[in-house]
């Protein structure tokens, strides 16, 4: 019976480390082959790189023609500027939802999460963008990035604002604060946890944001990294050396942003799901 | 009094982006479906049902893509949530290591739906994949496929890739799920002297209920609206054989086909409400403390 016991646990074990391995293997895989020659990379297999010989100047090649900087910047920009408006904007509404739950509110509560359902209308939104003269500009990739985001975030911060007592309010209105100041200095410091989980919620959807570009960007200096190395692999398809070295590139800052702040980045991730 | 301390303008930020973005441009594709808008007339007419016509003739192939979006959903909800459920029971085991094996698992989650494409057109390549090396080198070279180009196996492969991906999310879902359920009725059912299956079987799944229901959900809402990864790995190909609904919607956007677009935009968007209302009831209600 202990016998059993253990090789289950032998088994187990087992089994968790190929899951982890199929997991690893592929990123693990590109990284090999980023410092193989354009020969020897055409294999893709896992084998080290010939008498050890790292080209690092595939790396070099890549952030040159692939334009890298450029898109870094680029994703920067996007996943900066909608965090910073979905956050504001989502914690404004749901405060008002959360605390006031008239009928006209619960409707427009509802009536936003309806739209982690409603999938996105490129084409009319096409029409739209250009009424507004936002095709093919930053700030109009921007403003759907955030778009995208407000339903999950009235979800999450809706339940957080509603566990916040209303005493709260109550003293800052007998302090005389006004609504806007009674938001931002008193019910925003409190919000810090559900902040920090929309913030990285928004990084991390709109870094990988891919359909939005593709419909509305055709200026390469635009192009976000997703973009850029989607038309990069179409350019270099023959050079897997290079490929490789442009997904690592690409991957290398979520990954960063992911080995930092795994515990926050997975709890913030689920934390939609599980209120 | 609660209108001046809670005044309607906060709303508003988030409700003009909304309306503008997502609901307004819904609503205009809808109108667009009964009409002939094209890139190839500046004129646009009225045409009532063609289009609908069109999408759901036996001669066209959309009805294929509208079943390949149900079937991609079906199949890779499912998939991802039974080798989750099996995963998280094991990581929520005393082994070594696991909240490294968790982290791991979880990684796929984080890259780019891009990427993930990338990285598995190489692993896939029929001559230099490294999935039909490993199997050659272990002697099962007849397994080894055209992953990606075989008709046979595309959409599968593409689905596996997806899976690939989602299992981690959908694992740490589960295991939030697992680690609510309380000790005291494993220390009653051991008393008992309950098996590992039966305790498995009366309590942890029926409590863990509540987790299952939001990765279906999730799953579903994610499934229908698929294209990152079926741009990245086949584009719809061979054939049609892995094309979805919003592939088949750009690839219409290309040609210059807006109206036939958007009209199975707007069969996307009917379809996508009606499940929407059903599961953001139970989305608002259901609670599984982190």
């Amino acid at each position: 019976m202990v016998g059993g016991k253990r090789f289950i646990k032998v088994l187990l074990n087992v089994v968790a480390w190929i899951v982890s391995l199929i997991m690893m293997i592929p990123l693990l895989l590109m990284f090999i082959n980023s410092l193989k020659d354009k020969a020897q990379a055409d294999a893709m297999s896992m084998e080290l790189p010939k008498k050890l010989i790292f080209h690092f100047e595939n790396y070099i090649t890549v952030i040159e023609k692939g334009k890298l900087f450029t898109s870094f910047f680029n994703s920067m920009i996007y996943a900066g500027f909608a965090i910073i408006i979905t956050v504001i904007f989502t914690l404004m509404a749901s405060y008002v939802l959360a605390r006031n739950k008239s009928k006209l509110n619960n409707f427009f509560y509802f009536f936003f999460i309806l739209g982690l359902a409603i999938p996105v209308s490129y084409i009319p939104l096409m029409k739209i963008m250009q009424v507004l003269k936002l095709n093919n500009t930053m700030i109009g990739i921007i403003l759907i990035y955030a778009a995208i985001q407000i339903p999950l975030g009235i979800l999450l911060s809706y339940a957080f604002i509603a566990s916040i007592p209303v005493e709260m309010d109550e003293a800052g209105i007998i302090d005389g604060c006004n609504p806007i100041r009674l938001f931002f200095s008193i019910i925003v410091p409190l919000l810090k946890p559900v902040t920090v989980t929309l913030g990285i919620l928004c990084f991390i959807d709109a870094w990988n944001q891919f359909q939005a570009p593709l419909y509305f960007l055709n200026s390469a200096t635009k192009w976000p990294m997703t973009l850029s190395v989607y038309n990069f692999f179409g350019q270099y398809s023959q050079s897997w050396n290079l490929v490789s070295a442009d997904v690592v590139l690409t991957s290398l800052p979520v990954l960063i942003f992911y080995i930092l702040g795994q515990k926050y980045i997975i709890s913030g991730m689920t934390a939609g799901s599980v209120k | 009094m609660k209108k001046k301390i809670y005044p309607f303008y906060f709303i508003l930020g988030a409700l003009v982006l909304y309306l503008v973005f997502i609901v307004i441009p819904g609503i205009v594709g809808i109108v667009y479906s009964f009409t002939d808008w094209s890139s190839y007339s500046k004129e646009v007419h009225f045409v009532g049902l063609d289009n609908f016509k069109i999408i759901f003739s036996k001669d066209e192939n959309y009805f294929k893509y509208i079943f390949n979006s149900i079937e991609f959903t079906f199949i890779t909800t499912i998939a991802k949530l039974v080798i989750a459920t099996v995963l998280a029971l094991i990581l929520n085991e005393n082994i070594k290591a696991r909240n490294m094996h968790r982290a791991l698992i979880f990684m796929p989650a984080i890259l780019s739906m891009i990427i993930t494409g990338l990285v598995f057109k190489s692993i896939l390549n029929p001559e230099s994949g490294l999935l039909n090396q490993i199997l050659r080198s272990i002697g099962l070279g007849s397994l080894a496929q055209q992953w990606l180009v075989d008709l046979k196996f595309a959409f599968n492969s593409v689905m596996a890739v997806d899976t690939w991906k989602g299992i981690g999310y959908t694992m740490t879902i589960i295991l939030a799920g697992l680690q609510s359920i309380s000790p005291s009725y494993y220390e009653a059912a051991d008393i008992d002297g309950a098996h590992y299956f039966s305790k498995l079987k009366y309590i942890t799944l029926p409590l863990l209920r509540p987790a299952i229901n939001v990765t279906i959900v999730l799953g579903v809402l994610y499934g229908l609206k698929v294209f990152d990864i079926i741009y990245a790995l086949t584009n719809g190909g061979p054939g049609y054989a892995t094309e979805v609904v919003s592939t088949s919607i750009f690839k219409d956007f290309g040609l210059g086909r807006y109206a036939v677009a958007s009209t199975m935009n707007t069969v996307m968007i009917v379809f996508m409400v009606i499940v929407g209302m059903l599961t953001v009831k139970m989305l608002t209600k259901e609670e599984v403390n982190m």
